[in-house]
């Protein structure tokens, strides 16, 4: 035990036009409180599909994910979500797209309002309480949605590709904010990604999936120092362990444009 | 030398493909472009190039308009016509709203209705006159009818099309967030869904004033619609042509209002990009 999450031979198999398709095989995780374990993987190899079944979103169709011994059978308020996309509330003011997120909560009226306020401030968007998500940048609308995802105190933060969208300099930026509110209010987060370096620079450890159907290809410790520094990426320590998941990646990736080529060359016939 | 590239002297810089023009020039070239159009057809008309019971004059047209007005006809024709198309357009709205939002939600809902509308919205209108007489009667029961069977079917499709286009990732924010069904359907999916709602309704209502003659050519005393159709047993041109003029009218000053509410409706919708 001592894992806060943990994944017990999951899943997931849809039926595309009446034929099986695994996205997601046997997936076997433990994730301890307050790990942040990134999760990367080509591009439709089942990372989405993973962190919907750990959302409540999805269900499994093998296995079981269990939450503080307890399995997960639907979405529930101790997961908070940050989507793939920009995902808020358009008509909903910043604070109104925060606020919106507590109103299931039992907390007072006063404490909800402190609440909005700090994490108004834990993602630096003084000054933009009122704006219209409309009116923001990429980067200030996945802050939204961060905060969202938090204000309620969920015990794990599940992101999918949150910054994928986002410029180069700014997702820098949003990694560390990200980690910055990580170290101050302790949650466990599961964050998938197809960046490679965006993974080993925010993790404790790395989850590489395989393609089709999604499993997990390697597990790899991130041993760097807290806090870290951007230039970190330089570091050969770093360099060591993302050349480790960049092979394992490359190899992936291989294998699935073979898959891919066998099957048109299988369709000319 | 890009930047000499971009500052073409001259017409040409405001016909560069998708760049914006200023506000003044977007506007005018809409009041002057019918404007020039209105020259050559009075000119057309004035060097006695057509007859005019062909095509009269704009004069004539206006001093129709004019005459109508000044007699009480047209507020009388307008008030009967708006009072059908408001009526019919509120019927179909009322009801396809609502079923088209479930029909955007619920697939079983869907299931069972899309094949049904689908197939209905390609009849013809007009060969439902006969129908609509023999079951509302004369009166204006079944002006309305055939106004609401010209936009309730189209309306209902579109509706459900916006809202099953809206980002399917804000309802599974609103299952983590705790929400129930109800509560996501009228507080997530609605508000997310409303622009685009408000946009049929106001393409819809549109088509409502296009079935105003279809609606307005059996039993029918008054009405602008009707007056058209008078005007063609006595070939009064200049009246069909200021009827028609009118509505549509009528029509643009109906899209104006539905865009300028949109726009205060929706302001958060707006200052995007
Ligand atoms: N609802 C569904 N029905 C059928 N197949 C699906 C469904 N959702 C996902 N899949 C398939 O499952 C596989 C994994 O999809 P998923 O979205 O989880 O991938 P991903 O790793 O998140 O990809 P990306 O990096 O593009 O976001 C894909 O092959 C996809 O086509
Ligand atoms: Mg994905």
């Amino acid at each position: 035990m001592g894992a806060l999450l943990t994944l017990d031979g999951v899943g997931k198999t849809f039926d595309v036009d009446g034929k099986p398709v695994a996205a997601v095989d046997s997936v076997d995780l433990a994730i301890a409180e307050n790990e942040f374990v990134s999760i990367v993987g080509s591009s439709g190899c089942g990372k989405s599909t993973l962190l919907n079944i750990v959302g409540g979103l999805e269900e499994a169709t093998a296995g079981e994910v269990r939450i503080a011994g307890k399995p997960v059978t639907g979405p529930g308020r101790d997961r908070g979500f940050v989507f793939q996309g920009y995902s808020l509330f358009e008509w909903k003011t910043v604070a109104g797209n925060i606020r919106f997120a507590l109103e299931k909560s039992r907390l007072s009226r006063a404490e909800k309002a402190e609440r909005v306020e700090h994490f108004i401030d834990a993602v630096g968007l003084r000054g933009f309480e009122n704006a219209y998500p409309g009116q923001l940048s990429g980067g200030m609308r996945q802050r939204v949605a961060i905060a969202r995802a938090l204000v309620y105190r969920p015990r794990i933060l599940l992101m999918d590709e949150p910054f994928g969208a986002l410029d180069a300099q700014t997702r820098g930026m949003m990694q560390e904010l990200l980690l910055r509110v990580w170290g101050d209010h302790k949650v466990t987060v599961l964050f998938v990604t197809h960046d490679v370096d965006e993974a080993v620079f925010l993790a404790d450890r790395v989850v590489v999936l395989a393609s089709r159907p999604g499993r997990i290809k390697r597990e790899i410790r991130v041993p760097l120092a807290r806090p870290r520094p951007y230039d970190i990426v330089a570091d050969p320590g770093f360099v060591a362990i993302k050349r480790e998941i960049l092979s394992d990646i490359r190899e992936e990736t291989l294998k699935s444009m073979q898959l891919a080529l066998g099957s048109t060359e299988r369709s000319l016939y | 030398m890009p930047i000499q590239d971009q500052r073409k002297a001259g017409a040409g810089r405001y016909l560069r493909l998708r760049r914006d023009i200023p506000d003044w020039l977007f506007t005018s070239a809409g009041v002057i472009f019918p404007a020039l159009l209105i020259l050559v057809w009075w000119a057309v008309t004035e060097l006695g190039l057509v007859r005019p019971l062909f095509l009269p004059g704009p004069g004539d047209v206006l001093a129709e308009g004019v005459r109508q007005a000044r007699e009480g006809i047209l507020w009388a024709d307008a008030s009967v016509s708006i009072y059908r198309i408001l009526a019919g357009w509120l019927t179909a709205t009322v009801l396809a709203v609502p079923i088209g939002i479930l029909m955007g939600n619920f697939r079983l809902i869907e299931g069972a209705l899309e094949p049904l509308i689908s197939t209905i919205r390609y009849m013809p209108v007009v060969a439902l006159i006969p129908l609509s007489i023999l079951w509302a009667g004369i009166g204006d029961g079944q002006k309305i009818l055939i106004l609401f069977l010209g936009t309730f079917f189209q309306q209902v499709l579109m509706v459900m099309d916006n809202v099953k286009t809206i980002d399917m990732n804000l309802i599974k924010a609103g299952q983590t967030l705790g929400f129930s069904n109800r509560e996501i359907l009228v507080r997530i999916i609605l508000p997310a869904a409303a622009p685009g709602i408000w946009d049929t309704l106001r393409i819809t209502i549109g088509w409502t004033w296009t079935y105003l003659v279809v609606a307005e050519l059996v039993a029918a005393n008054e009405g602008l619609g009707r007056r058209i159709m008078d005007a063609q047993r006595y070939l009064a041109t200049e009246t069909i042509l200021f009827g028609t003029l009118f509505i549509g009218f009528l029509g643009f000053l109906t899209d104006y209002f539905f865009k300028r509410t949109g726009r205060v409706l929706f302001a958060w919708n707006r200052q995007r990009g």
